[in-house]
């Protein structure tokens, strides 16, 4: 049994032809002695013995190292031989030595190297390549499986689209609307003092309105939906892919696209653009409060002024962003879902991934808006 | 490995186990010894208690009386420095594994010795190595992920890394559950080697009947919250007990026994392992 005062492990060589051998050969009481090993040297061609008298412990670690040493003095053309070693070690230095002799004549198995910058770089482009490619692939079953339902109504799944309605669009309400009410009054706040300095207080109605309703309320929606449903879209499906619950579905005649995806996509195409409206009333809200309180703007006068600054079609700018987001959400968790292979560390991964692209891909879809929206002239 | 005390020394000593679920008695009192160096298994029909008694002796749960003690250690009150030297001195192998999927399998069997011990990572991986072949694996496994694994190899890298410390006492959880009979066999065989070759305790659950024919010494069994019988797999057949007929009297049970009997026949020719 191991003791619980370790002697550490030590070699001595008191004369040119001896080394003594002596502590605790064990994982915890090699210590620093492998270095001390390498440095170990005997003329060639002399008689050595080692003396094992004193070894008080002996794992396959000591064992290894002991044999190794061996193995490296023998290899340089000294003769050594290992006395004295307690009978009930023996039996391990011989497996050792059986294992050294027999992968001896075994080739090394080479060990990967770690790739240069260039084959990094390159390997990493043909994996975002590969996975651009897989993602317009899922757009594309995702469509065809959309058409396949709306050819035959009777498929459609009413009762897993009422369920996500109620989480991804209820249950989000109360942070959608706090956030958005926050953003809100940062902006009238940020405003605030740029607009007294040129006595321009009741342009703040302007400021929140338009920022509000075209950019701020779609973008911080579609934000914290990717945050809240898109992660959980891919971790779902992620862990049904590890638990080959996939598989089940595919082998029953189910299929997975239009049992697990179809009902997100089309539950958060109608709740994201309800979401943006609810965050449309308070982020306008908490400006008006802000307006008030910085500014001195009646709530009367702020929205005598809001009807004349913000046109209906700002509104609609806004709201109609929202499907597109909400598209690229369902899609992209979904997706991420569905790639996960392997257990849970590639759940995690796959669902920080959803998490990321969706947010990335729903910001540059804002910034093609814009540059449509512009060149359109509204 | 390391030790030279006498076969019939006590590893495991369990006295007067009691172990609830609410209401659902699991354990009422029992008792249960594991001797030095013996291959011991466990069997139970599911819900015996035998995976909960398992856990109770690896410190993963408590009993709610009694006292167990491992390797002379009682695991009541057990101090956490004390605990942490203790796991050191057992491995575990897990039914599904346990290996971690983000880590290699050369990393899995490693990661025991790059926490516990401060040694260079070249050495641990020379020995992870080694471990690895002991059990039977090829090198090439070394680098692949878990995932990647068959179940077989999987139970197998497991083995490794419960290994890696060099353990005084092995749990096996189920070690040949899911495995092809090839497969199985090989299990067979590798635990006795173990055994064999550096003087091993080896706690096994299992449900496989030849495994215990081949290569259990001593076989207990679980039922009613107590052990109905314990004995060497011949002793167990010749006991009355219902809860040990169980085990035998189905077909597979009395297949299992006319193929040890074949076994043995052979095996009488090799020696017999010698206690040190």
């Amino acid at each position: 049994m191991q003791s619980t005062s370790l002697k550490p492990a030590a070699i001595a060589q008191p004369a040119p032809q001896i080394l003594t051998l002596s502590g605790s050969w064990t994982a915890r009481g090699i210590g620093a002695l492998e270095r001390q090993l390498e440095s170990v040297h005997i003329p060639a061609k002399t008689e050595v013995s080692a003396d094992g008298a004193s070894i008080e412990a002996l794992d396959s670690v000591g064992a290894w190292l002991l044999q190794k040493l061996l193995l490296r003095l023998r290899d340089e053309g000294s003769v050594v031989t290992l006395d004295g070693v307690r009978p009930e070690f023996a039996k391990l230095l011989e497996v050792v030595a059986q294992h050294l002799a027999d992968q001896a004549g075994q080739p090394a198995v080479a060990t990967s190297q770690s790739p240069t910058m260039l084959q990094g770089i390159g390997r990493s482009s043909a994996a975002a390549f590969e996975q651009a490619v897989a993602l317009l692939s899922f757009v594309g079953e995702c469509a065809v499986a959309l058409a396949g339902i709306v050819a035959h109504p009777a498929r459609f799944r009413w009762r897993p689209i009422l369920f996500n309605i109620r989480s991804a669009g209820f249950d989000a309400l109360p942070i959608v609307g706090l956030l958005s009410f926050l953003l809100g009054i940062v902006v009238a706040y940020q405003g605030a003092d740029q607009l007294r300095q040129y006595g321009a207080n009741i342009f703040v109605a302007d400021l929140v309105g338009l920022s509000m309703l075209r950019e701020f309320a779609p973008l911080i929606t579609a934000i914290i939906i990717a945050g809240r449903s898109g992660s959980a879209y891919a971790a779902q499906i992620g862990t049904m892919a590890v638990t080959e619950e996939i598989d089940a579905m595919r082998t029953l005649g189910i299929a997975p696209l239009e049992l697990l995806v179809l009902p997100k996509i089309i539950a958060l195409v109608i709740v994201l653009p309800l979401l943006t409206v609810f965050a449309d009333v308070l982020g306008v809200f908490g400006g008006m409060l802000m307006a008030n309180a910085q500014l001195g703007v009646g709530f009367g006068e702020f929205l005598d002024r809001f009807v004349k600054a913000v046109s209906v079609t700002a509104y609609l700018i806004g709201v109609c962003k929202a499907p597109v987001f909400a598209g690229i959400i369902a899609v992209v968790g979904s997706f991420q879902g569905f790639r996960t292979r392997g257990g849970a560390d590639s759940v995690g991964r796959q669902t920080t991934r959803s998490v990321v692209q969706s947010i990335f891909l729903v910001i540059v879809a804002d910034a093609l808006f814009s540059i449509a929206f512009s060149a359109l002239d509204l | 490995m390391q030790n030279t005390t006498h076969t019939d020394a006590v590893v495991i000593e369990i006295s007067k186990v009691s172990t609830r679920f609410g209401d659902h008695v699991v354990h009422a009192e029992l008792d249960l010894e594991v001797r030095q160096s013996e291959i011991f298994a466990l069997v139970g029909g599911s819900g015996s208690g035998k995976s909960t008694l398992l856990r109770e002796m690896i410190l993963l749960q408590r009993p709610d009386s009694g006292s167990i003690r491992v390797l002379g250690v009682d695991l009541e009150d057990i101090a956490d420095a004390e605990a942490l030297a203790l796991r050191q001195r057992w491995g575990v192998m897990f039914q599904h594994g346990g290996l971690f999927g983000s880590l290699t399998v050369t990393e899995n069997i490693g990661l025991p010795l790059r926490e516990h011990t401060g040694l260079d990572d070249r050495l641990i991986d020379e020995i992870a190595a080694w471990k690895l072949a002991m059990t039977g694996l090829k090198p090439e496994v070394g680098a692949q992920y878990p995932a990647e694994l068959s179940g077989g190899m999987m139970k197998r890298a497991s083995l490794a890394r419960a290994l890696a410390l060099d353990p005084e006492l092995l749990f096996l959880d189920e070690p040949t559950a899911g495995l092809d009979p090839e497969s199985a066999g090989g299990v067979d065989q590798l635990v006795r080697k173990l055994r064999d070759q550096f003087g091993l305790t080896i706690v096994m659950i299992t449900h496989d009947l030849d495994l215990l024919w081949q290569v259990a010494d001593r076989v207990a069994v679980l039922a009613e919250g107590k052990v109905q019988g314990l004995g060497s797999m011949e002793e167990l057949s010749a006991m009355d007990n219902p809860a040990i007929r169980k085990f035998f009297d189905g077909p597979r049970g009395r297949a299992a026994q006319a193929g040890c009997a074949e076994k043995t026949r052979e095996k009488s020719e090799r020696p017999s392992w010698k206690p040190k």
